[in-house]
């Protein structure tokens, strides 16, 4: 436990451990114990230090999400100390504890639990330790900035510092102190502002971007501009190492199809990579942006009905009104702003390996695989990088390092350039959805059913698809199951049937979970069936919804959304315009896993130029106990401004042999001229379980946008992005 | 070939060895150590690595490091005082207007475009002291943010606007 002890004492300096200038020493893995630390031991969860501060190891990783700052107010909140005197450190696998991959929104709702535990057992050790100094029992000792009072005798006191200052407890974490109530919190439910908002307007936050070691090289990748279909890895044809002779340093790395630079200047390894003449087979098997939904609704797929409740198609044959609306939605991408970035350091017989990763558990074993070396030899450390918003190359920029360093016998800082990072991303999958929903004469949904097609996750990275020929496979699970509960779900509907169509992938694009991962796609679709319904009964969108919902908790996110928006009853598409420039609204709930999320949105249509902007977007959320309620209003305002995005702008270029969105002009994003007003509403429930809070808003702001244009214009649309080219053809041919 | 280059990078002078068409952002952060300006696209699309030559906002990831030399580079770290000899003030601030109004905006996600918003906000605002929303959006828009953020942006640049002219402090 050598590492861990000197761990403590220095207080989070061997893992913060770089100096003023980003230098950590390359000698940090060698001897380290490799973890996880054992979760069962207090000392693996938190540290109080002889200065009166705690430092609470935290196995999520801080994202911009502010999931940092809200655990720690979780922590102090059960420790009773102060926002200044709590800190964590970045994951690692040598000291943060295994908590799962930071995903799904879980940060809070999987983590919460286990830190606010752990942090009451270290309360109730430090009082057991203080009632014989301070001579009284533990029930007459009270506790404000970690100073142990006796209750009536204020100068009978002693700090926790003074109690176990860089000590450890040595105590087994038993889960069964209890936690505070909601009725006692005095931070929990305080939007504390962020604590990492200062040194990154400064200029001084350290990103994985930073990060340099001793005697390191900068690498870059060489591969193909832009992907081919995943099963179909590229294969180096002709490779000329002598075209780069003239750059100072530089040498070409390779490891079968896996093909590298390294230079000591990292512009001469960028320019190295450019000029580094190299030819691909590269085989035509995609279906290209052309073909893409007939090769998905027509090929081979393995459905499964995932529910099946009732008789559809009778209640569907009798029900006084129908409705049936199929959608095309594109494969999208997470375009990490700052395109991933890795540092390796691998030895033969250990690496070191800091990277912007979602699970520094996972990418361990990855990195592990692919250098062959065992999992204990080898230690990830997570470095904050831009937003990856779910699996972004994160693991295939790690183990691309890792594969560089170990050719080069050298450390190497990997850094994907914007064409590696666009072309080689793990999309979010491409949907096919169609909706049959049916209701009777009172308004009342009686039947529905969804069935979607999308192929599933990839599971092989392409750095060790290329330098291992490891064969392409997809996961077992992930979306091979996810139609779910945003395909209409939320309504009370007694007939009721989902049936995922999970399509073979290896002649598609590489896949991944994508922020709100297929969600977007399963509310666009179904939300505007509903909306459907609601027109042809010649209800209030709104209201009718309120009709069909029983579960409190929809029905808050609901009425919070159109309570911000000022709704007022009236039928969709009733008060069409001949203007050019014409407005309308629209509304929708959904969510990702667990919470509630509904909207608002207002948008206006040029129908001359087929601009569609989202004037005002609105969002609630209901994630049960919120922590930090500014934070979530953060998400929500940005979860709507990225899904208003999602609905205008973009979509994954492909041909038939490459993805050809290379950059932010192939592939545009919404822009400041265009953003909308956004009004975050949180749904605060103290006591009700926290579930997450990070996507559980964009669902329903896809639905509510394409309800909205219906309302502008009375024209369904039934794809997107709603780019000006297909408004025009969907106005033109309605 | 690699050469000695003199630049001015927040009112100091540095001397630097570097091919002359290499990237001033490469230079920046790898022989400055600055953690301002950073990598983005590389090809002068998205401004994360905004500086300020001579006070207009340059994108330094397409601008060779031999065409600032005899000009002056201003950085995200440089600010307060660049701010403060505009300003004539006798001591440079802690941090630009612009970036208080970002943490009281509490504007940030993962913060990694702020670099260029904060550097093109600060351009703006040394310019239009009042701009409108219209001309807040048509300054920036040249500046991308994946993580949805441009709202915040715009009440912060405008919260500066007010303190930098004697509004709220």
């Amino acid at each position: 436990m050598k590492s861990r002890r000197d761990f403590l004492k220095s207080g989070g300096a061997l893992v913060v451990g770089f100096s003023l200038r980003g230098v950590i020493s390359a000698q940090d893995h060698s001897g380290a114990v490799a973890g996880p630390p054992d979760a069962k031991q207090i000392d693996t969860w938190l540290a109080i230090h002889s200065d009166n501060t705690a430092t609470v190891y935290i196995g999520f990783a801080e994202l911009g999400q502010g999931n940092s700052t809200a655990l720690l107010q979780v922590a102090a909140e059960e420790l009773d100390l102060d926002m200044s005197q709590i800190k964590t450190v970045r994951l690692d696998t040598n000291i943060t504890p295994n908590q799962g991959g930071t995903y799904s929104s879980a940060s809070i709702q999987r983590g919460g639990p286990q830190v606010r535990t752990a942090a009451a057992e270290a309360r109730a050790a430090l009082l057991k330790m203080a009632a014989p100094k301070l001579n009284a029992p533990v029930e007459q000792l009270n506790v404000n900035k970690g100073i142990v009072a006796v209750n009536g005798s204020p100068n009978s006191r002693v700090s926790y510092g003074e109690l176990i200052g860089d000590k450890q407890f040595h105590l087994a974490f038993a889960g069964t102190v209890p936690v505070k109530s909601p009725a006692e919190y005095k931070l929990v439910g305080k939007s504390v502002p962020r604590k990492d908002m200062p040194a990154k307007v400064a200029g001084e936050y350290v990103y994985m971007q930073h990060m340099r070691v001793e005697g390191m090289l900068h690498g870059r990748v060489v591969r193909p501009r832009g992907q081919g279909a995943y099963g179909d890895g590229a294969k180096i044809l002709t490779l000329d190492e002598s075209s780069i002779r003239d750059i100072p340093g530089a040498r070409v790395l390779r490891k079968g199809d896996f093909l590298g630079v390294v230079a000591p200047k990292e512009w001469d390894a960028v320019r190295a990579a450019q000029k580094l003449k190299a030819t691909w087979d590269i085989k035509p098997t995609l279906p290209g942006n052309q073909a893409l939904y007939q090769r998905m609704r027509s090929g081979e797929a393995e459905d499964r009905v995932v529910t099946n409740r009732g008789d559809v198609a009778a209640a569907l044959a009798s029900a006084a009104h129908t409705v049936s609306l199929n959608s095309t939605c594109p494969y999208q991408m997470h375009a990490c702003f700052g395109p991933n970035c890795a540092l390796a350091d691998v030895k033969p017989d250990s690496a070191l390996l800091m990277c912007s990763t979602q699970d520094v558990y996972g990418t361990r074993g990855g990195v592990a695989r692919v250098l062959g070396l065992p999992l204990n030899k080898v230690r990830v450390q997570y470095q904050d990088g831009a937003g990856t918003y779910g699996h972004s190359c994160y693991d295939d920029v790690a183990q691309a390092a890792a594969l560089l360093s170990q050719l080069a016998g050298a450390p190497v800082r990997l850094q994907f350039m914007r064409w590696d990072e666009h072309g080689w991303d793990n999309y979010g999958p491409a949907h096919v959805g169609e909706v049959k929903a049916g209701a009777d004469a009172s308004g009342k949904i009686v039947a529905y059913e969804y069935q979607g097609w999308h192929h599933n996750w990839a599971n092989v990275e392409t750095s060790e698809q290329l330098g291992l020929s490891k064969q392409a496979a997809e996961w077992a699970t992930g979306a091979a199951q996810m139609v779910s509960q945003n395909c209409g779900g939320m309504y009370d509907i007694a007939n009721f049937r989902l049936v995922n169509h999970k399509i073979p992938g290896l002649l598609y694009l590489k896949g991944a979970w994508l922020r709100s991962p297929l969600d977007l796609s399963f509310s666009f679709t179904s939300e505007q069936a509903i909306d459907q319904l609601a027109y042809e009964l010649g209800m209030d969108p709104y209201e009718f919804r309120q009709h069909n919902i029983k579960d409190p908790r929809w029905l808050g996110v609901l009425d919070a959304a159109a309570k911000a928006a000022r709704w007022t009853p009236r039928k969709a598409a009733s008060d069409l315009s001949k203007a050019s420039v014409v407005t309308g609204r629209g509304i929708g709930i959904g969510t990702h896993l667990a919470s509630y999320g509904g909207a608002v949105a207002e948008i206006e249509v040029n129908k001359d130029t087929g601009r569609v902007v989202a004037k005002h977007l609105y969002g609630a959320i209901d994630a049960g106990q919120v922590v930090n309620p500014g934070n979530v209003e953060a998400q929500i305002g940005g979860q709507l401004v990225q899904a208003a995005s999602r609905m205008f702008k973009e979509e994954v270029k492909f041909n038939t042999t490459n993805v050809t969105s290379l950059d932010w002009a192939s592939y545009p994003i919404l822009r400041f001229d265009e953003s909308p007003e956004v009004t975050a509403v949180v749904v605060q429930r103290l006591n009700e379980r926290s579930s997450g809070a990070g996507e559980e808003v964009m669902a329903a702001c896809a639905a509510a946008i394409g309800n909205a244009f219906f309302d502008a214009t009375g024209v369904r649309m039934h794809e997107y992005p709603m780019t000006p080219a297909r408004v025009l053809a969907a106005l033109k041919y309605a | 070939m690699a050469i000695e280059l003199k630049i001015r990078v927040n009112e100091k002078s540095w001397s630097v060895d570097a091919a002359p068409e290499t990237p001033l952002l490469y230079v920046l952060i790898n022989d400055l150590s600055l953690k301002g300006p950073r990598f983005g696209c590389g090809l002068a699309q998205c401004g994360s690595c905004s500086v300020l030559v001579n006070g207009v906002e340059t994108r330094s990831c397409i601008t060779p490091v031999s065409a600032v030399a005899g000009k002056s580079v201003t950085t995200l770290e440089g600010l307060p005082e660049w701010y403060a000899a505009q300003k004539k003030l006798a001591k440079s601030p802690a941090l630009h207007p612009v970036q208080q109004a970002m943490i009281d905006e509490q504007a940030l996600q993962c913060g990694y475009c702020f670099n260029g918003m904060i550097v093109k906000a600060s351009e703006l605002l040394s310019k239009n002291a009042k701009p409108t929303d219209a001309q807040i959006r048509s300054a920036m828009n040249g500046h991308l943010c994946r993580c949805g953020t441009y709202p915040r942006i715009i009440a912060a640049v405008k919260r500066a606007s007010q303190a930098m002219t004697g509004g709220v402090q």
